[in-house]
């Protein structure tokens, strides 16, 4: 699915990275547990977190996760757009829950990677 | 190649500094994504448990065309019990190092899944110095 299409399926706010929204992306990991996150191997899946700090775009950075979805309502800071521009990343803010972002996702065809 | 890094007690907005350098230079190496993946994972957890258990410590990285040595070096409060640390799900985090998104006592056992080689050494009272290899090729 194309990421534009994501953003439309889960509301959300595209704030970093909008010229990679052309993209496909059909793999999704959800998880507020970096260990967890730093554990996929070689699987790139799109994040689905509601843990907003520097530390979840340094995960992302060493796993080359490049697509965070933030739920919750979480909203990153400057210094972390900053450093997800750096690496070429695309972030989105959206406001459900991570139950209800995971459902919509479901529901749309995306697949997870266990 | 010798390189050196500092990691400070309790500083999580520059965790994985360190991790992040060598990722770089590792691709400016062109070593395949997948070891280097391998490498900044069990680095970045290393990285965190230095920042998070212990108060702060030294990176250091040796890299020649075959391998890549890492050490993770603390003046901290050591490992009483070094199995018991290994295994998955032990932990003695705190809140703010679980709010940070790690705490969950995976981060040894991942090192462990990621590198060749892997040596902890830990003195209680002295420091602890994670050592790991990984073979470039
Ligand atoms: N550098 C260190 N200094 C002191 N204790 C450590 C260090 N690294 C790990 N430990 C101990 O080992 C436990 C397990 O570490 P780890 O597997 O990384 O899980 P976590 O960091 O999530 O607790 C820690 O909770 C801590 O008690
Ligand atoms: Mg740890």
């Amino acid at each position: 699915m194309k990421l534009s299409e994501i953003a439309k399926v889960l509301n959300a706010k595209v704030v970093c990275g909008q010229d990679r929204l052309d993209e496909e992306q059909d793999k999704v990991f959800a998880s507020d547990l970096m260990s967890d996150i730093l554990t996929l191997g070689d699987n790139f899946p799109m994040i689905v977190t509601g843990l907003c700090t520097m530390q979840t775009i340094r995960t992302a950075e060493m796993g080359n996760l490049d697509i965070i979805v933030f739920v919750r309502k979480k909203k990153p800071t400057e210094e972390m757009i900053e450093l997800a521009e750096d690496e070429g990343m695309v972030l989105m803010e959206c406001d459900y829950s991570m139950f209800k972002a995971c459902g919509l996702l479901w529901e749309a065809g995306l697949k997870p990677i266990y | 190649m010798h390189l050196e890094y500092t990691v400070i007690e309790g500083d999580f907005v520059n965790a994985g500094s360190a991790s992040s350098a060598i990722k770089k230079t590792l691709k400016q190496l062109n070593v395949n994504p997948s070891i280097v993946k391998r490498v900044v994972v069990a680095l970045y957890e290393a990285e965190v448990n230095a920042i998070a258990h212990a108060y702060g410590g030294v990176v250091t990285a040796d890299i020649d065309a075959g391998k890549i040595l890492l050490r993770v070096i603390d003046k901290g409060p050591g490992i009483p019990d070094i199995d018991w640390a290994m295994q998955e799900g032990n932990s003695t985090a705190s809140p703010e190092v679980r709010n940070m998104g790690f705490g969950a006592g995976m981060g040894l056992p991942n090192i462990k899944k990621n590198v060749d080689r892997l040596n902890v050494q830990s003195t209680v009272g002295v420091g602890t110095t994670v050592e790991m290899e990984v073979n470039l090729s």
